[in-house]
This record gives C-alpha cells, sequence and structure tokens, in this order.
C-alpha cells in the first residue's frame, strides 16, 4: 500500500506532464478499440450466419443467375429440408447516399429460414398477402421515419424504372447481432415486369438459399447440389452462408489490412509519447534514485518504482479509455448508419484494450528503468537536474 | 535582429535528443498515416482517370450506374452507330465497339481467395478506341476465338492467369494469348476477349456498353442530345473521363475521409507528445529564459524560439513521414470497388499536393503542441526566473 | 573612496516594493533614497531577507517599483513600459549573475555576441567586438569552447566579457563569487574592480561576504528594506 501511494504521488507530481499523457492513452485506447470494433463490424455478416442454411449461386460469379427450374431439383437433394431464393433488387431510395440492401425473395419460404426476422403475425398475412408489399427492419424503419401503410419509392438500377412499394411489416432481428437494416419485396412481382421487357432474362434468381438438417452435412450436401449441375448451361458453386459472407469481407481484404496495421501504428505512437514521458521523469530524479541507493535500496527497487508509475499511468490512461470507447462506439454507429448495421465492441476489443495499454507501460519504462538501475551512485548524487 | 539565432534552436533539439527522437517519431507515424491515406486515394484516382479518353463516349442504360447493370440491345447499337459526330477508323468504318461486360470469380495469388474480375468482350474497334493499352506479351485474340488476353494486374494478383494458361468459365476453356500493359489504368485489371463469344458464351442477347469516339471533342453535345432525342433508346451518354471518375469516386472517397478522420485522432497523440516535450524544455530553462530578458530580449523573441524548436520538431517528424510514405510508392495494392463490385489494382501516388498537405499537417501539429508551452515561456517574470535558479 | 559627481548616475528617491503573496501585501522595500556616483563601485549587503537582491533588480530594470523614482543616467526608468526597458536594458545594462548564466547550447564567443544581437551591428563587427571583450577578460584562447568545457571561474569570465560587450554604463552583479572558491573569487573580484578604475565603468553588487565587499569603495548596507549608512571603504 506504501508502494502504491507512492507510485501514485509520484505520477502526480507533475501534474500537466501526467495529465497530457494520460489524454495521449485515453485517445490511442479508444481509437484502437473503434478501429478494431470497425473491423469486427465488417465481419457482422459472418457472425450472423447459420450453420443450417447453404448458398448456392453462379459458379461464374455472383452477378449471374441460376434458372428458377433449379429450385425444385435442390429440394428433392438429400439433407435438404428447405429451399428459398433472392434476387439482389439494388434500387436506389431518392439517393446514393440512402443505400441500403434490398432483397427480392419468396416470401414464404424465405421468412421461413431466417426465424432471426421476428415479425408479428398480423403484418406479416399482410405482407405475403401484398404482392407490392416490402418488409424493413426497424433500424431502417427508424432511420427514415417510416411507418406502416408508408409508400416506398425505389429507383431501380438493375431492374430500370421507378417502382412502389407498400410498407406492410416490420421486422425486429432476434438478438444485436441481426441486421435491421435491410428491405426485402416479393420476387414473383420483380420477375413479371422482367417478363414484359426482356423475356429471356425472366424466371431467374440471384441465389438460392438452401436449408439443411445436420450441419455436419453442409460440404456433402454442397457437393450434391453442384454436382447435379455441373457441366450444365448454369453451374453452379455451393457453400454454407458463412463462407458466403466471408467471400464478402474478402473482397475487402486490403482495406482491412490497412485499418489494422493503422491501429497499431496508434499504439505504437503512444508509446513512444510515454517513453518520452518516462525518460524525463526519471532524468529529473536522478538525484532522487542515487540518494535510495546510498541508503542501500537494491537497484531493482529503483527499477520497479519506475515501472510502477508507467503502469499505474497506462492502467488509468487504459480505464478511461476503454471507458470512453462505449458511448464513442455508439455515437460512431449512429452517424455510420446503414453502412454498418451491427456495431459493438466486444469483449475480446475491451480485453485487447487492456492487453496494448500494458504493454504501452512496460515498453515505456524500459529503457529509463534500465538507465536508472546502472546509475553511478556518487554521480547521482552530484546530479543537480 | 532581435531574434534568437537558429543555432539556438536546432543545439537545444539535439542536447535532448532521446527526448526529440521520440517526439519526431510519433509525429512522423501521423504524417506517414496522413500521406499514405491520400497517396491511396490519389492512386484509385489516377488509375481510373487514365481509363478514360477524352474524346471517347460511353453509352449505357439510363440510370445502370454500373457497367455490369447495364444492357444495350442490337437494334439499339444499330441506331447508335447512326448517330451524328462519330469518328471513323483508317477504313472508314465508324469507331465503335460494342461491349458485354460480366465478372467472373477468380481466386488471387497468395491467399486463394476468389474475387471478383472483369470480362470484357470488344469489337474491333475496342483496342483502336483505348490507345493507352499495348500489348506487353504474346499478341492479339482471334476474332471468332475462345482465345482472351489479361491484363497485367490480373496476371500479377490471381491465380491461374499467365500467358499460354488456360481459364475455364461459361463451360468454356479460354486461352491466355497475350498480357495487356493498360498503362496503369483499370484496363490492366480487366480480361479483353472477342464481343460476340462473350455474348455467346454467356447466352446473353444484350451488349452490356456501348463505347465509342467523338470525331470532334466537342460533339459530346450533338450526341447526346440526338440519344435523348429518339424515344426508342432509354439511353444516356457520357464522356469516358467522367464516368470513370465517377466509378472512382465512392472509395476514393472512402479511403480519404476515413484516412482524414484517423490521421486527425492519432495526431491528438503527436501532438500531446509535443506538448510535454515542449513545457519540459520551458521548465528546464527557466533560468535561460529570465536570463535572455534580462539581457533585453523581448517576450516575443522568447515566444518565437520555442516556437521554432517545436516546428523544427515538426518539420523533422513531418519530412521522416513523407520519406516513409513515399517508399510506399513500389508497392501495389487491389481491392474490391465498390461501385464496379470488381477487384480493382491500383497504386500509391505521391504528388506534390499530397507532400505539401503532409508538411503543412505536420507544422500545424507543430504548432498546436509548442504554442501553450512557448506562450508560457513568454509569461514568465524575469525576476522568477533567475530566483529559481 | 566615491568621486561625488555633481550629477549621479543613479539617483533613487523615495522607492518602495511591495510584493502581493496570497492575497497579502509584504513591503520588502520601504521608502528608500539612494544615490550612485558614476565610476562607483557599490556592494549592498544585508541578512537574508534584507531587500538587496530585490533593489539591485530594481535597478537593473528586471523589476518594477511600486512607487518612487530611479533615475539612471538620466532616464527614470520607473516611468518606462515593458519593451523601452527591454531595449534600455540592452543597451546600459550588463549582468553578472551568481551562477554564470551562459546558455549551455552556445560557445563562449556566441555567448559573448548574445546582447550584441539585440543591436543593429552586422554580424563581422559583432564577432570583433565578442573577441575583443573575451581579450579583456583573458579568454580569448577558449572562444570555441562550450560552457561545459570550461571551469567556474572561467564561465565567470565570459560571463564579465557578456555584461561588457555592448559597453554599457551600469553592471549589476548578484553574488558573483558565491560559486567559487576563495582564489578564483579574488581573481574575478580584482577584474571588477579594474573595470572601474581602467574602463570607468560603475558597479553595484550583492553580496553576503565582507571579503568581497572590500573590493569595493562604497558598502552599502539594507536591512529589512531600510538602508543603515555604513563607513565607506
Amino acid at each position: 500500500m506504501f508502494l502504491l501511494r507512492l507510485l501514485l504521488k509520484n505520477a502526480f507530481r507533475h501534474k500537466l506532464r501526467t495529465v497530457l499523457t494520460l489524454i495521449g492513452l485515453v485517445v490511442a485506447i479508444c481509437a484502437f478499440g473503434l478501429l478494431r470494433t470497425i473491423i469486427d463490424a465488417w465481419y457482422a455478416g459472418v457472425e450472423a450466419s447459420s450453420s443450417t442454411r447453404l448458398v448456392t449461386r453462379s459458379s461464374i460469379s455472383l452477378t449471374f443467375q441460376l434458372p428458377l427450374g433449379y429450385a425444385q431439383r435442390i429440394r428433392a437433394v438429400d439433407g435438404v429440408r428447405a429451399i428459398s431464393w433472392a434476387n439482389w433488387f439494388g434500387g436506389v431510395y431518392i439517393t446514393e447516399r440512402n443505400f441500403f440492401p434490398q432483397f427480392a425473395i419468396d416470401p414464404a419460404s424465405y421468412l421461413a429460414l431466417y426465424p432471426e426476422y421476428v415479425i408479428a403475425d398480423a403484418e406479416k398475412l399482410a405482407f405475403l398477402r401484398d404482392r407490392q408489399a416490402a418488409v424493413v427492419g426497424r433500424g431502417l424503419a427508424n432511420k427514415f421515419g417510416w411507418r406502416i401503410g408508408d409508400t416506398i419509392p425505389l429507383r431501380g438500377t438493375i431492374y430500370p424504372g421507378t417502382w412502389t412499394f407498400n410498407l406492410r411489416a416490420i421486422y425486429d432481428g432476434v438478438d444485436a447481432k441481426t441486421d435491421e437494416n435491410q428491405m426485402f419485396v416479393h420476387w414473383s412481382l420483380i420477375n413479371e415486369s422482367v417478363r414484359q421487357s426482356t423475356r429471356r432474362a425472366a424466371d431467374s434468381v440471384g441465389v438460392y438459399i438452401v436449408g439443411i438438417d445436420e450441419p455436419n452435412n453442409a460440404a456433402l450436401i454442397s457437393q450434391r447440389i453442384d454436382a447435379l449441375f455441373a457441366n450444365s448451361l448454369a453451374e453452379t458453386l455451393t457453400e454454407t452462408e458463412k463462407a458466403f459472407q466471408l467471400s464478402f469481407v474478402s473482397m475487402s481484404e486490403a482495406i482491412l489490412v490497412a485499418i489494422q496495421a493503422v491501429s497499431l501504428i496508434i499504439i505504437v505512437i503512444i508509446m513512444a509519447v510515454m517513453a518520452n514521458t518516462m525518460t524525463m521523469t526519471a532524468r529529473e530524479r536522478l538525484a532522487e534514485y542515487a540518494t535510495l541507493r546510498a541508503l542501500g535500496f537494491p537497484p531493482g527497487f529503483v527499477v520497479r518504482l519506475l515501472y510502477g508509475e508507467s503502469l499505474l499511468i497506462a492502467a488509468i490512461g487504459g480505464a478511461l479509455g476503454v471507458a470512453a470507447t462505449l458511448p464513442l462506439a455508439a455515437a460512431f454507429a449512429r452517424a455510420a448508419g446503414t453502412l454498418f448495421p451491427v456495431f459493438q465492441v466486444s469483449a475480446l476489443t475491451m480485453a485487447l484494450q487492456w492487453l496494448a495499454a500494458l504493454i504501452v507501460g512496460s515498453v515505456a519504462a524500459a529503457w529509463p528503468a534500465w538507465r536508472m538501475s546502472r546509475i553511478d551512485i556518487v554521480d547521482g548524487l552530484r546530479h543537480v537536474a | 535582429m532581435k531574434r534568437l539565432p537558429l543555432a539556438y534552436i536546432v543545439r537545444n533539439l539535439w542536447l535532448r535528443r532521446v527526448t526529440t527522437g521520440l517526439t519526431a517519431l510519433g509525429m512522423a507515424l501521423v504524417v506517414y498515416v496522413f500521406a499514405t491515406v491520400l497517396m491511396m486515394s490519389e492512386g484509385i484516382r489516377a488509375t481510373l482517370v487514365a481509363t478514360g479518353q477524352a474524346d471517347n463516349v460511353i453509352i449505357l442504360r439510363k440510370g445502370a450506374g454500373a457497367e455490369i447493370n447495364s444492357a444495350v440491345g442490337r437494334e439499339q447499337v444499330g441506331i447508335i452507330e447512326t448517330l451524328p459526330g462519330i469518328a471513323s477508323d483508317a477504313l472508314g468504318r465508324p469507331l465503335v465497339s460494342r461491349e458485354p461486360v460480366v465478372l467472373i470469380n477468380l481466386p488471387k495469388r497468395g491467399s486463394g481467395k476468389p474475387s471478383n474480375v472483369t470480362v470484357r468482350g470488344t469489337s474491333e474497334a475496342g483496342g483502336e478506341l483505348r490507345p493507352q493499352v499495348r500489348l506487353s506479351e504474346g499478341r492479339m485474340f482471334r476474332r471468332g476465338t475462345s482465345e482472351i488476353v489479361a491484363g497485367s494486374a490480373v496476371v500479377a494478383g490471381f491465380q491461374g492467369v499467365g500467358l499460354g494458361q488456360t481459364l475455364r468459365f461459361a463451360g468454356r476453356d479460354w486461352l491466355v494469348v497475350g498480357v495487356l500493359d493498360a498503362g496503369r489504368s483499370g484496363f490492366d485489371s480487366e480480361l479483353w476477349g472477342d464481343s460476340e463469344q462473350m455474348l455467346q458464351a454467356f447466352r446473353r442477347t444484350s451488349f452490356s456498353t456501348v463505347v465509342l469516339r467523338l470525331a470532334n471533342e466537342n460533339g459530346f453535345d450533338r450526341l447526346r442530345q440526338a440519344l435523348e432525342d429518339d424515344p426508342r433508346l432509354a439511353l444516356e451518354a457520357k464522356p469516358e473521363r467522367v464516368f470513370y471518375a465517377e466509378q472512382s469516386e465512392a472509395l476514393a472517397t472512402f479511403i480519404r475521409l476515413l484516412g482524414s478522420a484517423l490521421a486527425v485522432v492519432f495526431s491528438i497523440g503527436a501532438v500531446v507528445g509535443a506538448m510535454i516535450t515542449m513545457f519540459a524544455a520551458v521548465a528546464a530553462r527557466s533560468g535561460e529564459i529570465g536570463t535572455l530578458r534580462a539581457l533585453g530580449f523581448r517576450r516575443s523573441a522568447v515566444l518565437l524560439a520555442f516556437l521554432g524548436e517545436s516546428l523544427l520538431l515538426a518539420v523533422l517528424g513531418g519530412a521522416l513521414g513523407l520519406l516513409a510514405a513515399s517508399a510506399m510508392q513500389a508497392f501495389d495494392i487491389s481491392t474490391t470497388n465498390f461501385q464496379t463490385f470488381a477487384e480493382l489494382a491500383f497504386r500509391f501516388v505521391l504528388t506534390p499536393t499530397i507532400a505539401v498537405q503532409a508538411m503543412a499537417f505536420a507544422l500545424a501539429m507543430g504548432v498546436v503542441g509548442g504554442v501553450i508551452p512557448a506562450w508560457r515561456a513568454a509569461r514568465l517574470e524575469i525576476a522568477e526566473c533567475l530566483r529559481a535558479v | 573612496m566615491s568621486r561625488a559627481d555633481p550629477a549621479p548616475l543613479i539617483r533613487i528617491r523615495r522607492l518602495v516594493k511591495n510584493y502581493r503573496r496570497g492575497g497579502q501585501e509584504i513591503p520588502v522595500l520601504l521608502d528608500l533614497d539612494m544615490d550612485v556616483a558614476a565610476g562607483e563601485f557599490v556592494a549592498l549587503m544585508g541578512p537574508s531577507g534584507s531587500g538587496k537582491s530585490t533593489l539591485l533588480n530594481l535597478i537593473a530594470g528586471i523589476d518594477k517599483p511600486s512607487s518612487g523614482s530611479i533615475e539612471i543616467g538620466g532616464v527614470d526608468i520607473a516611468d518606462l513600459s515593458e519593451a523601452e526597458l527591454a531595449d534600455w536594458r540592452a543597451a546600459n545594462v550588463g549582468f553578472v549573475f551568481q551562477f554564470y548564466n551562459l546558455l549551455p547550447v552556445l560557445s563562449a564567443q556566441d555567448n559573448v555576441e548574445l546582447p550584441l544581437l539585440l543591436t543593429g551591428l552586422p554580424s563581422r563587427q559583432r564577432a570583433e567586438r565578442a573577441r575583443l571583450a573575451l581579450t579583456l577578460v583573458g579568454l580569448a584562447d577558449r572562444a570555441a569552447h562550450y560552457p561545459n568545457e570550461l571551469s567556474g571561474g572561467q564561465q565567470q569570465r565570459v560571463a564579465i566579457a557578456r555584461a561588457l560587450v555592448s559597453d554599457p554604463l551600469l553592471i549589476v552583479a548578484d553574488e558573483p563569487t558565491g560559486d567559487l572558491d576563495r582564489l578564483t573569487g579574488e581573481e574575478i573580484l580584482g577584474l571588477l574592480e579594474r573595470l572601474v578604475l581602467d574602463l570607468g565603468k560603475t558597479i553595484v553588487m550583492v553580496t553576503h561576504d565582507p571579503k568581497a565587499a572590500a573590493h569595493a569603495g562604497r558598502l552599502v548596507h539594507l536591512e529589512k528594506g531600510v538602508l543603515v549608512d555604513a563607513l565607506g571603504g
């Protein structure tokens, strides 16, 4: 206890310097946490994946469609218990800045495969009945102030023209991991319009969502499905939903690597700042340390004093930084809106923030502590700082 | 000359070199991040700007946004070819290329993870419309065959794409007969083949876009008007430069904003470091400050001296950071462009503007970090300083 | 032996100095009158807290009185603004401190040149004047050395050279031998005496050491902020 009180008093001897160092620490630890959370948010889709869903798409690329006729054939495959499909609608709501995902789905089967979208029975029924209906997530409804009964206009890019949909239902995510920023409309409505304009592109599907019985059979069932359509005009690639989501993440891999690198750089910056602080501190107290040595304290004591002070400051800064991360993350999530629909600070992130603070505190004290442990007592006593 | 000599500032920094070094390092890292991010954004912009020619026009379906979302039918192409102001080639044929554009999945070299690559079918005029694209190896694909050429970035970045290798997609084998050097433009990230062959393989009836050259650069408005006036066509025309600039906007802006925000946040750390250093310097030299004031140097001279130290520190850090950032020019990076949904390879490009911005940022850190300590130093009373010695 | 000039160089009338400390006014100098003739070597003596350093600071123009007048060379420096005071000091006062107060990052030559930066002299002339001052104090061969390469006595000589370089009317010395051994201290005091005898400088020196004070021409005693007359040496 004596040691702790001594460390605290020493740490705040030079209030201004300690406060400035703490500011730097808080900013660094907080930024580190936020960057990690941004990376986590990128993987949100992966985290929300279900192990009992597979995604079947064209083997050429996601931008090619599959024939509607595949649905029954996939359904008949051993191990498949349900099937649905979805097309990326890609419409624009007023301006490009209001981007959010829109999917044209086969309503009943799709919602059955996604129990995490919780909809009130009456609303669900209304959605299923109206071919021009739309169901949106709570997050989206709140962002644009939509209510049941509103009409939502979208400008089509893939499916040209202006579309209007009737908002019949709003879904809530079953937990915090669920994306509540999506919009779903009827595939049959879109298909009807396509059939009238370009006959050949009609009755085609973007992806098939396949519900399976046993997660362990995922690889096997995927192979079975793809074998069905091998050497046909539209070959398929079936993978787990998780793998499908991961493929999106890997498209931005360069950016993610850069963000990770940058989150480490900030720690290095604050390490340099703290090392600077501790070096100055040590230099100022040279005579004191020499006195302690003259009195008989071993070199290790001085080292412990320096490390202790450095770690104490780092701990205080770390605690404040971690505490500041949560409200800042919430503010960031609000500002980023639909860009990062799920934005949460994970426990691992907070643990890493503490670790970072610990490392900064240790490294900063390393060199000054080493130097101070080797001072010549006589020299040190003579030194007027 | 009522200022203190530069030697005074420089030697004081050298005297406390460990502290000087650490503070400058912090600043250098911030400037490095800032400059690198700007260089990335510039690199994307430069790549896509180099993709467009001044007198080329690209025609897409109205509201399509990206080439892969667009569709232009054969009859529509026929009409387009009759529009006014189109240049002709040496044989008098209109310089028009009908192009189906699709994306295929290929595994990247190294990670093996799949990413989207743009495949473009071109007509005979396709090559002439893009003078910046040359063959660096092999030969051009023959019309009517399943031969393709690959952009240099695709060869470098993806597995199985090399001269003489065969790619399989859309139920066919495609032989890579040549490698393109597209002058660091977006075409380096594409695979090119015969337009009609691509249509057949992908079972399409419409092209994605039509690219043509104007006989006269000023003929664009006339062409655009003629296009709009025809009720049969729901198409829009854009100068190629404008189109490709738009294609890069989202990604470049995202990177620039994210990176700049990060740099500003980081700069708080570096500024804190500078402040600590400068406050310590003022405290350690209070006797000196008193002496100088006693000798007759004004408060302003003291302020400028300490501010000068902070700025010199910043210049040092800024130069280091910029040096490190400029080394990044040796690296290529590629990522998926949000708007085209396809992989785009680009470089870090350092422009004089970016260098100036980076140094200005460094100086700003120096000012913010040094102004309060310098002001404090100037406010000291002579007698107090001398007494404390 | 003081030479009474018709018009004294320093003419102090009704000088009062109070300090504010924690909301209280603490008087340090109480209604002081003092004259110093040109060419005098005056030693201010007194116990700790007597106000001698304060008086020196006021004469040197690095502090301002609470009330009263300080005329030096005909100018009442109590009336000058801070900027004017700085310029006045640069032209008229040379400083010698107990701890030499040389700038550690400058060489001896540069330290001596420092006051000349405040004049308009071109760099060649500055260097020449500095050299001259260093020669006067016998350290011309040490011009390129830095303070940490010089002994205490040598550093004090450099400080004296600095005090001389702009040819001021007045030299103020605050415990100039306080950090030196007996022998070196004697040398320094001898040097100061010669400045008075050979160059006609006026020196006001604060010291607590009677042996040091013996080098001065006149002793002035202070006690609790007032002058206590003592016999001339």
